[in-house]
C-alpha cells in the first residue's frame, strides 16, 4: 500500500536583507529532499538566498475565527496598527 | 466569519485565504478550475517533451528542456494552491487518470514537426498568458499567487516559441512550409482554447461575481486574435481564416466562425491523443508507485533513527 | 512585484541571461579567448574535450528521456536540473573541441553530424534507460567519476578546459548526492526497491572498468598537466562508492577487471546508434538549415 509523501511549506528568502516568505508547497518523503525539491522548484532561476522547509503538520496557525480577541490593536498604540501607515494597496505581504 | 465576511471581502477586492470561510460551492469552483489547470500544466508537458531528444540544435535543446521543466513546475505551484483547499495531489491525479477531471483540450492534438514547437509557445502559449494574466488577480490568494509566478516564466516561453519561428522564416524554403503548416494546424485550436462562447458558457456568471473569472471567453479571445494578427504579419505567415479582416468600426478584427462540434468532440474525449496523454501520466504514476513507497520506507525507519548497528545488522540479513 | 498588475510584474526582471541554465546564449565561449596555450598538441586537447563532451552529451540525453516519465512530478523537475546542466557542459566541451582543432566545427556540427564510431563517450552513458533504480545508480557512478575527473581539472594547464572545469565541479557535487540520496532511500527502502537496487548495481557494475582505462590522449596530456589520467581517481571513487552502499544496505559487486578501452575508442553498443538516429534526426533531415 502506497504512502504518500508529507506536504512541506516552503519559505524562500529571495536576497540578504529580507525576511524569508512562504512561496508555496511540495511533497518529499523526508526532510533532505524537501530541501533539494525546493531548490529546485521554487529557485531555478536562482532566486533566493537561503530555504526553510517545514512539514505543513507542524505548523500552528491562529484561524481567522479567534480574529477579534487574538488580534485586536491596543487601541491608544495606534502606530501599532498597520493601517497607520499609508501604504498602497498593491504592495504585497503588507 | 461567514458568508457576511466572504461576501464583503470579495466586494473589497480582497483576498480570501485558505483558512477563511467560503461557500461550498466557491471551494468545489476553485479546486475544480485550479485542478484542471494543473492537469493542463502536467499533460501539456508531453507534446513539446517528444521533441526534446530530437530537438535539432543544442541551443533549441536546452530552451525546450527548461521550458518542459517549468511546466513541470507550474504544475507543482498550482497543485500547492489546491493543497490548500483541502484537495491532496494523490487525489486529483487520480481523478486525472480516471478521466474524472479535465484538461485543456489543446494538449490532445499531435505535434508533427519541430515548427510545432514554435507554434506551441506563440500560439498555445499566447492563448493562456491572455487567460491567465487576470486571473493573478484572482479571488482566491494562493491561485493568484501561483498564477504571477507562472504568468512571469510564460512570457519567456512565448518569446521563445516567437524567436524559434523567426529563425525558421528565415531559413530554408522546407522550413518556412513546416511553420505555415504548423499555423495551419494549431490557429483554430488555439482560439477554442477561450473555451465555449459567452452564451453558451455555464460557469462564467457567478465565476464573474466571485471573482475568480475577470473577462468572459469571448473578451479573452477577441484579445488574442487582435494582440496575434499584427504578429502574424510581422512573421510572414497567413492565419488560417478567409474572414479574418479589421473591422474599424468595432476597432477590433472580425474572424470567421469556430467548429465548436469539434472542441465537444476533443474535450468529450474524441481527440487524436486523448488516451495516449492520460496513458503516459497513469504509466508514470503507477511505475513510480514503488519508488514512492521505498522513500516513504526509508524516511520512516529514519525517523525511528536506527543506529548504525542496526544498519549494519539490516545490511548482513540480506544476501 | 506588483501584485495587482501582473503585466507590470511580467515585464520586470525580463533578462534573457535569468532564463534556465545560460539557454539564452548562441556561442558557448562567446567573448572567451580560445586560442590553446604553447606546446599543448591542439588536435589531441580537441579529441580529449571531445571525451568529456561527449560523456555529458549522452547522458544528458538518457536523463531527458525521463521526462514525463518520472515517479513522482518534484524528481521530474530534478531530473531535468541535472540534463540541463550536463548539456550546458556538453555545450561548453563541444565548443572547446571545436576551437582547439580550428577546423571550423562549431558545438553542432559535432554534436548532431557525426556517427557513432565517431563519438568517444564511455558505454555506462549509453546504456538503455532501465527503472529508476537503474539510472539512479548509473547516475551515481557517472557523477562520482566525474566529479573527481573534474575537480582535477580545474588546474589544467588549458585555462579555457579549468574555467569548463570549475564551473561545472559544483553542478556534478549536486548530482552525486542526489543519486547517492536516492540510492540510500532505495537500498534501505523496501524489499522491492532494495531487489531492484542491488539488481541494477549488479547490472551496471562491469562497465566501471572501463571508467578507469586511460586512453593514450589522456595519458599524454595528463602527463602535460592538461588533462587526468582517469586511473588516478579510482580510489576517490571506491571510497564514495563504499559509503554510500554501506548506507544504502547494497552488497558491493566484485571489483570490474579494467576493461580494453571500448568507448574512448569509438567502440559502441548498438543502442548509441539508436540513440543518435533519434538525437540527429530532425537536425539530418535539414542539412545545412539554422535553427
Amino acid at each position: 500500500m502506497e504512502k504518500d509523501w508529507p506536504l512541506y511549506e516552503v519559505f524562500v528568502r529571495g536576497k540578504r536583507g529580507l525576511n524569508h516568505v512562504h512561496v508555496g508547497s511540495l511533497r518529499a518523503a523526508d526532510d533532505t529532499m524537501a530541501l533539494r525539491n525546493a531548490r529546485d522548484l521554487y529557485t531555478r532561476r536562482n532566486e533566493g538566498v537561503s530555504i526553510w522547509v517545514v512539514k505543513a503538520q507542524d505548523i500552528t496557525a491562529s484561524s481567522p475565527d479567534e480574529k477579534d480577541p487574538f488580534f485586536a490593536p491596543s487601541g491608544d498604540k495606534v502606530y501599532r496598527h498597520p493601517t497607520f501607515y499609508d501604504i498602497p494597496e498593491n504592495v504585497p505581504h503588507m | 466569519m461567514t458568508q457576511e465576511h466572504f461576501d464583503r471581502t470579495i466586494d473589497r477586492d480582497q483576498r480570501i485565504e485558505p483558512r477563511d470561510w467560503m461557500p461550498d460551492a466557491y471551494r468545489t469552483t476553485m479546486v475544480r478550475q485550479i485542478a484542471q489547470h494543473a492537469h493542463s500544466e502536467i499533460i501539456g508537458m508531453q507534446p513539446e517533451g517528444e521533441w526534446i531528444t530530437r530537438a535539432p540544435s543544442l541551443r533549441r535543446k536546452a530552451i525546450l528542456l527548461a521550458k518542459v521543466q517549468d511546466e513541470a513546475g507550474h504544475g507543482l505551484y498550482l497543485y500547492s494552491a489546491a493543497e490548500t483547499l483541502g484537495a491532496d495531489r494523490t487525489g486529483l491525479t487520480e481523478k486525472l487518470i480516471s478521466g474524472r477531471q479535465k484538461y485543456s483540450s489543446i494538449f490532445n492534438y499531435p505535434t508533427l514537426s519541430f515548427a510545432d514547437v514554435g507554434v506551441i509557445g506563440w500560439l498555445v502559449d499566447g492563448a493562456a498568458i491572455c487567460n491567465q494574466v487576470p486571473l493573478c488577480r484572482s479571488s482566491y490568494g494562493p491561485y493568484a499567487r501561483a498564477m504571477i509566478r507562472i504568468c512571469k516564466e510564460e512570457s519567456f516561453h512565448q518569446r521563445q516559441g516567437y524567436e524559434l519561428l523567426m529563425a525558421l522564416m528565415r531559413g530554408t524554403d522546407a522550413q518556412r512550409e513546416m511553420v505555415q503548416d504548423s499555423v495551419n494546424r494549431w490557429w483554430w485550436p488555439s482560439l477554442m482554447m477561450f473555451g465555449p462562447p459567452d452564451a453558451d458558457s455555464t460557469h462564467t456568471a457567478q465565476s464573474m461575481a466571485w471573482k475568480i473569472k475577470r473577462h468572459t471567453n469571448d473578451e479573452l479571445r477577441q484579445r488574442f486574435v487582435d494582440m496575434t494578427v499584427p504578429q502574424a504579419e510581422a512573421l510572414g505567415v497567413t492565419l488560417p481564416d478567409p474572414d479574418l479582416r479589421w473591422n474599424a468600426d468595432r476597432g477590433h478584427h472580425d474572424f470567421g466562425e469556430i467548429d465548436w462540434s469539434e472542441l465537444k468532440r476533443v474535450i468529450s474525449g474524441d481527440g487524436p491523443c486523448n488516451a495516449e496523454r492520460i496513458d503516459v501520466r497513469r504509466t508514470a504514476h503507477e511505475d513510480g508507485a514503488w519508488v514512492r513507497e521505498a522513500a516513504a520506507a526509508h524516511a520512516a525507519k529514519q525517523t525511528a533513527a536506527p543506529s548504525s548497528k542496526q544498519i549494519a545488522e539490516r545490511a548482513e540479513r540480506r544476501p | 512585484m506588483a501584485f495587482d498588475n501582473a503585466l507590470g510584474a511580467i515585464a520586470e526582471d525580463n533578462d534573457e541571461t535569468r532564463w534556465a541554465f545560460g539557454t539564452g546564449f548562441h556561442d558557448p565561449l562567446a567573448g572567451i579567448d580560445t586560442s590553446v596555450p604553447d606546446g599543448i598538441d591542439r588536435h589531441a586537447l580537441s579529441a580529449y574535450c571531445l571525451m568529456l563532451g561527449d560523456d555529458a552529451l549522452i547522458m544528458s540525453h538518457r536523463l531527458q528521456e525521463w521526462c514525463t516519465h518520472a515517479p513522482e512530478l518534484e524528481e521530474e523537475v530534478a531530473l531535468a536540473n541535472i540534463a540541463l546542466d550536463l548539456l550546458g557542459q556538453a555545450r561548453l566541451l563541444l565548443s572547446r573541441a571545436g576551437t582547439a582543432e580550428d577546423a571550423g566545427r562549431a558545438e553542432d556540427d559535432l554534436a548532431y553530424f557525426r556517427n557513432a564510431p565517431e563519438f568517444r563517450n564511455i558505454v555506462l552513458a549509453e546504456l538503455p534507460n532501465g527503472d529508476f533504480a537503474h539510472s539512479t545508480v548509473r547516475l551515481l557512478m557517472f557523477a562520482t567519476w566525474r566529479l573527481a575527473l573534474l575537480d582535477r581539472l580545474t588546474t589544467s594547464r588549458d585555462p579555457v578546459l579549468a574555467a569548463i572545469a570549475a564551473k561545472s565541479v559544483k553542478e556534478v557535487a549536486y548530482h552525486r548526492d542526489h543519486a547517492a540520496l536516492w540510492t540510500i532511500r532505495l537500498g534501505d527502502g523496501t524489499d522491492l526497491s532494495h531487489a531492484r537496487t542491488q539488481r541494477a548495481l549488479d547490472a551496471l557494475w562491469p562497465h566501471t572498468g572501463e571508467l578507469f582505462t586511460a586512453h593514450k590522449i589522456e595519458r599524454d596530456l595528463a602527463a602535460m598537466g592538461v588533462a587526468v589520467d582517469p586511473s588516478d581517481v579510482r580510489e576517490e571513487f571506491d571510497t564514495v562508492l563504499d559509503e554510500v552502499l554501506t548506507k544504502a544496505t547494497l552488497r558491493r559487486p566484485a571489483p570490474a577487471p579494467p576493461a580494453n578501452s571500448a568507448g574512448r575508442d569509438g567502440k559502441h553498443s548498438t543502442p548509441l546508434s539508436d540513440l543518435l538516429a533519434e538525437l540527429q534526426s530532425v537536425a539530418r533531415a535539414h542539412p545545412g538549415a539554422t535553427w
